[in-house]
């Protein structure tokens, strides 16, 4: 009798939707923060640093900082899959190689810039079949490649750098939307930024990534087809970082081995600070490209008020570490919090029951 | 009821257990490196400086790798070991410059005892923070560079800097082996020595198979990983103070780039970067056969431009051949239970 009359009592329960109201989730995440410290940023240079404002400054920063724009999105999908790709600062400095060479070999530079994307391509499809097909863990797999794609780009090219790019191109990777301070290959990222924002957050697929990032078991058993997933992440990331090699070539208008060097760090760290979690499962493409944009301004700002860059490489560690523990410390003391309420009710509980 | 005893493991390995083990197959492909480079080139090992240089070139980064392995055996990592190499034997040459009439042996340990700082703070950060290790030393290895950059600015410390008393440390020779091998061999047989028969050694390993048992068996893992990041701190500190007595010169990149390499050479080595399984001794052979391999590819004929590349090939190699010997393994006993009823 007792039993009947608790489960009808259970099945009158109600549950919200969500356990904190619209305003909540929306304003107090990581991804806010972040914006809102790009915000200040901004602001207090604009106020403080002389020319920061100018047209010129915001050319400069975007043309520098678009192959890490570019490279941060694919890295954010694998990152939130739980992965990591050490190897694409190496494909972009072998995409420039292939590019040069090619360039060099009397190519039409659309065939040339076919082909480095195509290597860019493969180079993914080498991790992604590591991962995949043999079982091996990313970050194993990519601090190889990272050395193997690295030693290809060098082995090809030596120490020389070839120079010789066609005028037309080299000028389009310069020149400027009509009317804004803003290059170019703006528009390539503002296309490739929301093709993977619905990917990533739109689209079975992408919350597919979520599921293998917090739980990779659980979301084979869910029919996550979980090694295909990442090997086309991993395509996806050879692809995009083999453009940005190309882009890299031009700007510079310089193809040589060593181009990039050490870029991987600073795409890891701009979506560390992003607000994607390294454990996987958390964290939005709106987010990382602050993350990047904060890292950028920080640098250009800066500089432009005469700090050296070594300053700004220390500033940038920091920042890293401290977006890291600061959200740690938040969930300990969340965690604190709601353990402290529950020992409350379980007091006042306790004593009412004494009475 | 009874249970067979299981049969005890032997102090000293037997030799097929020494022909199967991981650390054997990476010695071999040493051997057969050097014996080929010898054939084309005599020079190689035979003349005097050959000597020197295959025992003494690898001897910083074994040092390195050590540190590193232990970090990894816990499942962690530690990216900020290049930049510590840097930070200290930038400040031993500062030493020198600015503390004249200091012992040599103060300087060394003042070297060690930064470099066990500069560990300190990963250790810290990860242990008590609960933050994974690759963000840490990532943003560390950062603040590592830039405190060095903006310490050292262009400015660099040169071989007159320093007290021919220290150079000695890095140049000599004591029955024909350089102090330097025979100083990283001693800190390789002691780190292998308490990895494998102390308890504190052994729990490394526990923590890093799996972290949550380890701390529900009731391991101290905080205090663990953080000492395993102390020791890799104080070894890449060890080896920064070498760097100084080995080169001489010392500019504001020194030891770059170098965590990849340490972390290579474990990876080579047999240590599993998802933690809990590997041995010192195989980082070492591996910081051994990379830096062989540098050498040796210039006689052998492949442009140094192919170097890297050939480390590459290596570690990618080692840790496929790892996941086939692995796959192999668990088929095998899975086949002994089915047959044991």
């Amino acid at each position: 009798m007792t039993t009947a009359t608790a489960r009808t009592e259970r099945v009158a329960r109600t549950y919200v939707t969500h356990g904190r109201p619209l305003w909540r989730r929306v304003l107090v995440t990581r991804e806010t923060a972040i914006i809102a410290l790009l915000v200040a940023v901004v602001a207090v240079s604009v106020t403080a640093v002389p020319n920061f404002d100018s047209p010129l400054t915001v050319t400069f920063l975007l043309r520098e900082i678009a192959p890490i724009l570019l490279i941060a999105l694919p890295m954010t999908l694998i990152i939130v899959t739980e992965e990591i790709d050490l190897s694409v600062a190496s494909v972009v400095g072998l995409a420039s190689v292939v590019t040069g060479l090619c360039v060099q070999a009397g190519w039409p530079f659309p065939a040339a810039m076919a082909l480095a994307v195509a290597v860019g391509t493969v180079a993914g499809m080498i991790n992604g079949a590591l991962v995949t097909f043999v079982g091996l863990p990313s970050l194993a797999v990519t601090i190889g490649t990272l050395a193997l794609f690295r030693g290809i780009a060098v082995g090809l090219l030596g120490t020389t750098a070839i120079t010789d790019f066609p005028e037309t191109w080299t000028a389009l990777a310069r020149t400027n939307i009509p009317g804004t301070p803003v290059p170019v290959v703006m528009i390539v990222f503002a296309l490739l930024a929301v093709v993977f924002a619905v990917l990533l957050h739109f689209t079975p697929f992408g919350r597919s990534l979520y599921a293998i990032g917090l739980n990779k078991e659980a979301a084979a058993f869910s029919g996550i087809n979980v090694g295909m997933t990442k090997f086309w992440l991993f395509v996806m990331s050879g692809t995009v970082a083999g453009f940005a090699g190309v882009y890299f070539t031009l700007l510079y208008n310089n193809a040589r081995g060593d181009n990039a060097t050490g870029m991987e760090l600073q795409i890891i760290a701009a979506v560390l600070l992003g607000g994607v979690s390294i454990f996987g499962g958390r964290g939005a493409l709106h987010g990382v490209i602050a993350g990047v944009l904060l890292i950028g301004t920080l640098g250009s700002a800066l500089r432009l008020a005469g700090v050296t860059s070594d300053i700004i490489n220390v500033l940038t560690g920091v920042l890293l570490i401290g977006s890291v523990v600061s959200a740690s410390l938040l969930t300990w003391l969340h965690r604190k919090r709601v353990a402290a309420v529950g020992q409350r009710r379980g007091r006042a509980a306790a004593a009412s029951a004494g009475s | 009821m009874t249970t067979a005893p299981a049969p005890a493991r032997p102090f000293v390995p037997g030799i097929a257990s020494l022909l199967k083990a991981r650390e054997t197959g990476i010695a071999i492909t040493l051997v057969l490196v050097v014996v080929a480079a010898t054939a084309l080139n005599p020079n190689f090992v035979f003349s005097n400086d050959g000597f020197r240089d295959l025992l003494l070139t690898p001897s910083i980064l074994m040092v390195v790798a050590v540190g590193q392995a232990v970090v990894i055996i816990t499942r962690n990592v530690d990216l900020s070991v290049g930049s510590v190499v840097g930070l200290t034997a930038y400040f031993t040459g500062r030493l020198f410059i600015d503390v004249p009439g200091l012992p040599i042996v103060a300087v060394v340990l003042g070297g060690v005892a930064l470099g066990a700082l500069l560990g300190l703070v990963n250790g810290a950060l990860v242990a008590f923070a609960r933050v994974p290790a690759l963000v840490i030393t990532l943003g560390t290895m950062y603040v590592y560079r830039g405190v060095n950059v903006a310490w050292a600015g262009s400015d660099r410390i040169n071989a007159s800097d320093m007290p021919a008393a220290f150079r000695a440390l890095g140049t000599g020779r004591l029955l024909g082996i350089p102090i330097l091998t025979i100083l990283a061999v001693v800190v390789l047989v002691v780190a292998a020595w308490y990895l494998r028969n102390l308890r504190s050694g052994r729990e490394l390993y526990a923590i890093g198979s799996d972290p949550a048992a380890a701390q529900l068996y009731g391991l101290r893992v905080t205090r663990r990983v953080l000492a395993a990041f102390v020791a890799s701190g104080a070894l890449a500190g060890l080896a920064g103070v070498l760097f100084a007595a080995r080169y001489g010169t010392v500019s504001s990149n020194a030891g770059f780039g170098w965590e990849l390499q340490a972390i290579g050479a474990a990876v080579i080595g047999g240590v599993a970067i998802s933690g809990g399984v590997g041995t010192v001794w195989g980082a070492a052979l591996g910081a051994y056969l990379l830096l062989t391999i540098n050498r040796a590819l210039p006689i052998i004929g492949v442009d140094d431009f192919w170097q890297r590349a050939v480390v590459g090939v290596l570690i990618i190699g080692a840790i496929v051949l790892d996941r086939v010997l692995a796959l192999r393994q668990h088929r095998r006993l899975v086949a002994e239970r089915e047959r044991t009823p």
